[in-house]
């Protein structure tokens, strides 16, 4: 029979490694999905014990980096949810159309499917030649690949039925140029977009932005990890900025319940509250 | 039969092709007051919406809901795990979601949910294989019983499709295989004597 206690003392350690070697914070991670992946990743590499994979990750960079492929979990699409999308273009858009200067942030874009939706969202609505995307994810592997906005054209016909469900206004084959098994996105979606490394578990906050974007990135934290990332998304919020989540995610029950307010709440869309309360916060 | 005298505190159910009747055929038959969590992975459509709960939740007299992110796990409570999203077990006994790649082409996945289930819940652990078209839950019955668990199968002849339990009783050695509709009295007459062995043991 497993003995858990003493794997869950070995996984603790690993984490601790992995943390002092490279600097990668998975600590207070939710430790199901931690835990799983981990072992995937051992069963794949034939190695039999959390301790045995310890050694090989503090003394193995190429195997690290596998390993982190494996812990990142990088699944995502082109307008997923698109009653999301739907409801960013009706009732968030508009308000951002007021602004003369707009930055939004998509943090753990992963391979930057959600930042070209974005992005055509903009373009169709107007705003974006006036706007500025950061676009960051802890994993410089799935960076580039959202740098260089190249997909596999499996996915396409799902993506093309999303777009059009989220409100989409063109047609989506106007977005891309399709080779033989992939899709080159178009240049002009990313004249605006700076993609970067950002970690929420260890790195700072980000400047007065308008809108941010981190869908499906809080279920992997555990609540203080969190409470820790939506303490940076308060703060990197300018005035009356907006905060996405993802469909299962809520702001309900953390530190930040009461700063927030729903916008529309089934979509998990938020606003920060009102200035003076902002400031007593600062204070 | 065998004698039972460990005390029980979840029970994980998976399902798919046939799942909704065989889960409310299953729930119907138990009390409003079950003293366990149940927490069940149907396969739906991934964009099917959260009807399945109100389905359910009409026909039994127990509490039907979709598990949410970091919930605490009740008992008496019958949890889904949301379309297109992996459902995990916390040791501490909450619940986690994941957008992980689909597990046997399935997301839910019933491997995923019995695994982590197993280490929350170790040796206390009931989980029950319905009828489903595909071999999802093969895993996690394995695991369930290396850990010391119970398993229940669904007769495959009862099945509406009977892949699923076909896998799971090949997977490994079940506790017992049932028509669909003893599973409910059956799961309850068995939580009930364990529950009531270890107040004697005590
Ligand atoms: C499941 S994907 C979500 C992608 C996209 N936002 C979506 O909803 O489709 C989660 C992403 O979060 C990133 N991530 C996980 N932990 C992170 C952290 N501490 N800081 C920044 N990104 C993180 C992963 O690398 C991965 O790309």
């Amino acid at each position: 029979m497993e003995d858990i206690e003493t794997q869950n003392i070995e996984l603790q350690l690993l984490l601790q490694a992995i943390y002092l070697k490279y600097g990668y914070d998975f600590r207070n991670y939710a430790k199901a999905s931690i835990k799983r992946r981990i072992q995937h990743r051992m069963l794949k590499e034939g190695i039999n014990s959390l301790s045995a994979m310890q050694h090989k990750v503090l003394y193995d960079i190429a195997f690290f980096e596998r390993l982190l492929l494996d812990m990142s979990i990088n699944v995502t699409e082109m307008f997923r949810d698109p009653s999301f999308y739907l409801a960013l273009r009706k009732v968030v858009i508009p308000e951002l159309k007021k602004f003369s200067f707009l930055k939004i942030w998509h943090a753990g874009c992963s391979s930057g499917e959600e930042v070209y939706s974005m992005a055509i969202i903009l373009k169709e609505e107007g705003l974006y030649e006036r706007t500025q995307i950061y676009a960051t994810d802890m994993n410089e592997v799935v960076l580039k690949q959202a740098r260089d906005g190249i997909f596999n054209i499996s996915k396409l016909k799902q993506y093309t039925a999303n777009y059009q469900k989220s409100g989409g206004l063109e047609s989506f084959s106007d977005y891309y140029s399709a080779h033989y098994d992939h899709v080159v996105m178009n240049k002009a979606l990313k004249e605006n977009i700076l993609f970067s490394d950002h970690n929420l578990a260890t790195d700072g906050v980000f400047g007065e932005m308008n809108l941010i974007m981190c869908r499906n990135v809080l279920i992997y934290f555990n609540r203080d990890l969190q409470n820790r990332a939506l303490g940076l998304f308060f703060e990197s919020l300018g005035h009356e900025g907006y905060l996405c989540l993802g469909s299962k995610e809520s702001i309900r029950f953390s530190e930040y319940s009461h700063a927030f307010e729903d916008v529309v709440r089934e979509e998990k869309i938020y606003t920060k509250k009102s200035a003076h309360e902002e400031i007593s916060a600062y204070d | 039969m065998i004698s039972i005298n460990k005390r029980f505190e979840a029970v994980v159910i998976g399902s798919s092709a046939g799942g909704i009747k065989a889960l409310t055929t299953v729930l119907s038959a138990l009390p409003h007051n079950f003293p366990l969590p149940i927490i069940i992975v149907q396969h739906l459509h991934p964009q099917s919406d959260s009807y399945l709960a109100q389905i359910l939740g009409a026909k039994t007299r127990l509490t039907v809901k979709q598990a949410d992110e970091k919930e605490t796990i009740v008992r008496g409570v019958v949890y889904l795990a949301p379309p297109n999203y992996h459902l995990l077990i916390e040791e501490d006994r909450s619940f986690s979601l994941s957008i992980e790649g689909h597990v046997n082409f399935a997301r839910p996945s019933v491997d995923v949910l019995f695994e982590s289930a197993v280490y929350a819940y170790r040796d206390k652990l009931i989980g029950i294989i319905l009828t489903g078209a595909n071999h999802d839950g093969n895993y996690g019955v394995k695991k369930i019983k290396q850990m010391g668990g119970y398993i229940i199968v669904q007769d495959p002849a009862t099945a509406e499709a009977n892949a699923m339990p076909l896998a799971a009783i090949a997977a490994t050695t079940v506790d017992v295989i049932l028509p669909l509709v003893q599973i409910g009295p059956y799961l309850l007459q068995l939580v009930n004597r364990s529950t009531k062995d270890s107040h004697l043991f005590k």
